[in-house]
């Protein structure tokens, strides 16, 4: 009976060991493959220079930075308004139909198709708001997708934020807004940044929002205003592998792109991490 | 004697459709101790809640009714909730300082009610920590986070924190029951020290505590006050069979 028991355990600790081993696994190998094939197009010039002959020659610095300002674009918007929300519906809001009602309304806006998005971008900001193609259409549209990621994680560090806190706050006569900005923000700004750093993920890696809002197969010159179309590394990438003039010859540009799109992501990952134990820091736990 | 500073007539409390208190009548002088004894659930920490309306941030709460302090009925409709509840400071049950350095946490409650004056927060934290009878063991590190101290020397921050925004009463809701019986043996001795300055009503599951810190004991079972009177009296020579019964530990 005993052994028995002992078997079963490391059986079962196994399966659970070899499973959460394999997710590792495949994270390296695309890791891996993309750096392998990317690497060799890596260079100053693929960095820095535009787009030549076709997609065959020269770099991706106008989808560098036109990636980046989709990010900076979109959080800008997004970022306050997603945390104001989530304050508001945290709390302000008590229980009741109301409060469940902007929930469910939040969750089902966070279903909605990347692609519906697009279409929604391109018929709101796009033509009825006359932005046009442009860097604030592509923000906006990119902003509104991640909206409910935003308000949840703000909604769910306010609630890890204990009771005792706002009480002890309120028994020394603060207001609900004092307390909210001087003692509940702070706790949970931490994990509000989580947020912030999922967003810009989805941000930078999306496609279909930005398809019909204003990225573009190939610019010439960089975009000179908010209002100009850009280029971006995920259309970037999929330019090049399906539509180029040269598809097999500009292959190696497209894993390159891929390596800096993740690099990009993983950087500003960082980056929020860094903001993230700032703050932490400045709410003194331990 | 001396000035009414706290008084209800006739108070009932619904949680929803359960009444927690009912027909309370209760009355603390000032620059007395009371303490409020009870079984768990009797009412006594829901009786407290009232007198800095704390209870208004829990849903479903219906008052009826008249609370009173310093002779103004603090139920009134044009009444300031954040100046009452500078007037009656609060200790709560789990010591509960902000994540914020020892300094920070006795500022906060000068800074949230305006006042900026640099020099002045700092004296009045000195002032208050000394009160609270923890400055010997925090000047040398205001700037440390306040969770860096002991569960007893949090709670004394907590105290400290309240007499920073000079209350005239002082609401204690359990304080010493998280706490080892060194820590609880300062914060009773604190008690006996501000009784001088400050009218002080505490919740107390602790007899012996309630014994020693006290002026004034009230009974609570069931949500009824059931007798209120000098605590030698209710501890020695109790009038109502179920005070008796509590107080030498048959229930409860």
């Amino acid at each position: 009976m005993n052994t028995k028991k002992k078997i079963n355990q490391a059986i079962a600790f196994n399966i659970f060991r070899l499973i959460s081993l394999s997710v590792v696994a495949i994270l390296v190998l695309i890791l891996g493959f993309i750096v392998y094939h990317g690497f060799s197009a890596i260079s100053w010039e693929f960095l820095t220079a535009m787009p030549d002959e076709g997609m065959t020659r020269g770099g991706i610095y106008p989808a560098i930075i036109g990636t980046l300002c989709l990010i900076a674009g979109s959080m800008v918007f997004a970022f306050p308004i997603g945390v104001l929300s989530g304050i508001y519906v945290n709390e302000y809001l008590k229980e009741s139909w109301w409060k469940r009602f902007l929930r469910s309304m939040t969750d089902n806006l966070g279903g909605i198709p990347s692609i519906v998005f697009g279409l929604f971008g391109m018929a709101l900001f796009v033509n009825t708001l006359g932005f046009g193609d442009s860097i604030i259409a592509g923000s906006l549209t990119l902003g509104l997708m991640v909206l409910p990621v935003i308000i949840r994680t703000t909604e769910e560090a306010l609630k890890a934020v204990d009771n005792s806190f706002r009480l002890g706050s309120y028994a020394l006569g603060a207001t609900k807004l004092q307390t909210i900005a001087k003692v509940v923000l702070p706790i949970a700004f931490p994990n509000i940044i989580t947020g912030l750093i999922l967003s810009i993920s989805r941000v930078s890696g999306e496609t279909a929002p930005i398809l019909f809002t204003g990225a573009t197969y190939f610019l010439g010159q960089l975009p000179k205003g908010i209002f100009d179309q850009f280029m971006a590394l995920p259309y970037h990438l999929y330019v090049l592998t399906t539509s180029g003039t040269n598809v097999e010859e500009s292959r190696p540009m497209a894993y390159g792109t891929a390596l800096v799109l993740i690099m990009i992501v993983l950087v500003v990952n960082l980056l929020a991490n860094a903001l993230r134990k700032y703050f932490g820091k400045q709410v003194k736990m331990k | 004697m001396t000035d009414l500073k706290i008084e209800t007539r006739d108070l009932d409390l619904f949680y929803g459709d359960f009444q927690a208190l009912k027909k309370i009548n209760f009355l603390a002088h000032e620059n007395t101790v009371t303490a409020f004894i009870g079984p768990s659930g009797c009412g006594k920490s829901t009786l407290l809640r009232v007198f800095n309306r704390m209870n208004d941030l829990i849903d479903n709460v219906k008052i009826s009714g008249k609370a009173y302090v310093d002779g103004k009925n603090i139920y009134k409709k044009d009444i300031d909730i954040d100046e009452l509840r500078k007037k009656v400071g609060m200790v709560f049950q789990k010591p509960n300082p902000f994540p914020k350095s020892i300094f920070e946490n006795v500022a906060y409650g000068l800074r949230v009610n305006g006042i900026s004056n640099k020099t002045y927060i700092t004296d009045k934290v000195e002032d208050s920590i000394k009160k609270a009878a923890l400055w010997d063991e925090v000047k040398d590190k205001l700037k440390k986070s306040a969770f860096e101290l002991s569960g007893g020397q949090q709670q004394r921050l907590c105290i400290a924190r309240t007499l920073a925004i000079e209350p005239s009463i002082i609401l204690m809701d359990e304080p010493a029951s998280a706490l080892d019986p060194i820590s609880t043996a300062k914060v009773e001795d604190l008690i006996y020290e501000l009784k001088a300055n400050y009218t002080i009503v505490i919740v107390t599951h602790n007899m012996q505590q309630a014994g020693r810190v006290s002026d004034h004991t009230a009974f609570f079972y069931l949500g009824e006050l059931v007798e209120y009177d000098e605590t030698k009296r209710i501890f020695t020579n109790p009038k109502d069979i179920r005070t008796q019964n509590y107080v030498t530990g048959r229930f409860g």
